[in-house]
């Protein structure tokens, strides 16, 4: 998933395309393109024909006892109510994560980029270093900080509050879930919004102040306005990462308790560690679907107008 | 923020104006990012602390911000009973291999991808976009099939191989690559150079940045991959850091071992986080410059 406006290849004067300079060419490209073919693409083609397909993980030895079956995995996969239900929580992650993420990012991207001069570079740093953290360490800083007896339900219990068992209520597990998740990106949508709003020309503020226009306004009619392809870049940029999450609900909970934090991804990782590789791929076929579709809009709505 | 600065030594017009750039007050703002500052170090401040506690202490009293008695016998026990030693070994090479391959393949393709014209050079770019797009949950069933037939399944090289080519890395090589003037190459070209003189001769010696932003982003994410490891590393002897880790977790999870997992935490985190301490300008353009890690 990629942001940055594409600069287009200057157009060199026309020169003839000599079966020469296309071999040179594709030699400096050949490691790239093995790696692309035999990880990426194969794949894709493969994946698209295991999901029509009965193959389980013991039939990797005994490839003759598979059987096309044709969309039947598609139709088992939207009968399942697990499958939907993870559906529903992938959802859930993106529509509560996508926002929280941004609208911390961008307040303080905002807060960093009003003049202050003191300590600016100490708080983007602070601010960026959840982004470099493992995620399987931080899942258990959580679990740790947020266990019943934990650092955070005795803080509560010092202010009075009986804390809830945090990582077991099916209703409280999909908040700390995705406050793992908000944790590690925020940083991500900060940086973003920065290089932004470093992009907006100071002289537009000063031609506002002129006119009267406070600070809530300036934000409102001319920072916003003006911010709104690197808003639409970071939202397309976090969809597409939250719509594949994984590495938090896995570590965290496992999907549990009830499946009530078990995203698509976790499905497709379930059912391939239950050896239903079809089925799996017919899951993984779905997430990319949708992934598609997101970068999809998101090169229509990125395309620089002209 | 120099404009600032230039308006409020200005007249009493621009006066106004840093009056009213200032409206919100100079101490609150101050004072809401140091509560966000320290809202963010909260993990690290629980880490350093739990990975300093016996087991005992964190039995009898999970929740305490502060251990009582300092130990180092969380850190001391994962190397010596609990093999982080071959994780973090395992770690580094896999991170060695994905470097290496991402510097080697990226700067390549991305120099042919800006600088040379030839037939398939639009197929090949819309490939790295593509690629770059492709979710690993879409295809880590297939790959792990094809891992398993190359006969690298369990192997560092089986880890390390998909990442040795990162998309991400010749979109940075192209990107710095069509920053560089067209006159450079084509005076050497004059001069009856042939292309390869030219990528090591010229190109390579100008494109240090861009081999710096690419090794610290394929370092980063080699470093922390999670879910590619741990489908292909199915015993310990390939574990890296973070697959180690999470079986680690699950192996205790009947004792809670906190401190000695919060050890392992740190014993992950900390490489990356000393390189982004002294290299934070590569990390933040890496990031910046295409939205991922």
């Amino acid at each position: 998933m990629t942001v940055t406006v594409l600069q287009k290849a200057p157009r060199r004067t026309r020169r003839p395309r000599g079966a020469r300079r296309t071999a040179v060419g594709w030699l400096f490209l050949a490691p790239f393109t093995v790696v692309f073919l035999v990880y990426t693409a194969i794949p894709t083609v493969a994946a698209l024909g295991f999901s029509l397909t009965d193959l389980r993980g013991a039939d990797l030895r005994h490839p003759f006892a598979v059987d096309f079956t044709g969309l039947d995995n598609y139709l088992r996969l939207f009968q399942d109510q697990s499958f939907l239900r993870d559906i529903l929580n992938t959802a859930v992650f993106v529509a509560v994560g996508v926002p929280l993420t941004m609208g911390i990012g961008l307040a303080l991207a905002l807060a960093l980029n009003s003049g202050i001069r003191r300590l600016r570079g100490v708080f983007r740093t602070v601010f960026f270093a959840p982004v470099v953290t493992n995620v399987v360490a931080v899942a258990l800083i959580w679990q740790y900080a947020f266990n019943a007896g934990g650092t955070v339900n005795k803080t509560l219990g010092a202010v009075g509050f009986a804390g809830p068992n945090w990582l077991d209520d099916p209703n409280l597990t999909m908040p700390v879930v995705i406050l793992l998740g908000v944790w590690r990106n925020f940083g991500i949508a900060m940086v973003l919004f920065l290089a932004g709003l470093q992009a907006i020309p100071q002289n537009v503020y000063e031609a506002a102040s002129l006119d009267g226009a406070g600070r809530w306004r300036q934000l409102r009619h001319i920072t916003l306005p003006l911010l709104r392809p690197t808003t639409l870049m970071v939202s397309v940029l976090l969809t597409v990462f939250y719509l594949q999450v994984f590495d938090e609900p896995y570590l965290l909970t496992n999907g549990g308790p009830l499946g009530s934090t078990e995203s698509v991804a976790l499905y497709t990782y379930h059912q391939f560690g239950a050896g239903e590789f079809g089925m799996s791929s017919a899951a993984s076929f779905v997430t990319l679907v949708l992934v598609m579709l997101v970068s999809a809009v998101q090169f229509r709505l990125l395309r620089p107008r002209t | 923020m120099t404009a600032l600065a230039a308006l409020e030594n200005a007249d009493m017009t621009t006066d106004r104006i840093a009056v009213r750039r200032r409206s919100v007050s100079r101490p609150l703002l101050y004072g809401a990012l140091v509560l966000c500052a320290l809202l963010t170090m909260l993990p690290f401040v629980w880490v350093i602390s739990g990975s300093l506690r016996s087991l005992d202490e964190i039995r009898s009293d999970p929740g305490a911000w502060v251990p009582q008695h300092l130990t180092f016998d969380n850190f001391e026990r994962l190397f010596t009973t609990e093999g982080f030693g071959r994780f973090l070994v395992n770690s580094v090479v896999v991170a060695v291999m994905v470097v290496a391959g991402n510097i080697v393949a990226a700067s390549a393709a991305g120099y042919a991808l800006a600088k040379l014209d030839f037939a398939g050079r639009r197929i090949a770019f819309a490939a790295v976009m593509g690629a770059m797009m492709m979710p690993l949950t879409s295809v880590f069933v297939t790959q792990f099939v094809i891992t398993v037939d190359l006969g690298l399944a369990d192997t560092l090289t089986g880890v390390a191989l998909p990442s040795v080519a990162l998309p991400l890395s010749v979109f940075i090589m192209r990107q710095y690559a069509m920053s560089i003037p067209d006159e450079l190459l084509e005076a050497a070209r004059i001069d009856g150079a042939g292309e390869f003189r030219i990528f090591f001769g010229i190109f390579l010696p100008l494109a240090g940045p861009a081999v710096a932003t690419i090794t610290i982003m394929s370092f980063l994410s080699s470093w922390n991959n999670f879910l590619w490891p741990l489908i292909v590393a199915q015993s310990m002897s390939s574990y890296t850091l973070p697959v180690g880790l999470a079986a680690t977790s699950q192996a205790t999870a009947h004792v809670t071992d906190y401190g000695l997992l919060l050890a392992g935490a740190i014993v992950v985190m900390l490489p990356v986080l000393v390189l982004f301490l002294f290299l934070q300008r590569y990390f933040v353009q890496g990031v910046a410059g295409t939205g991922m890690r």
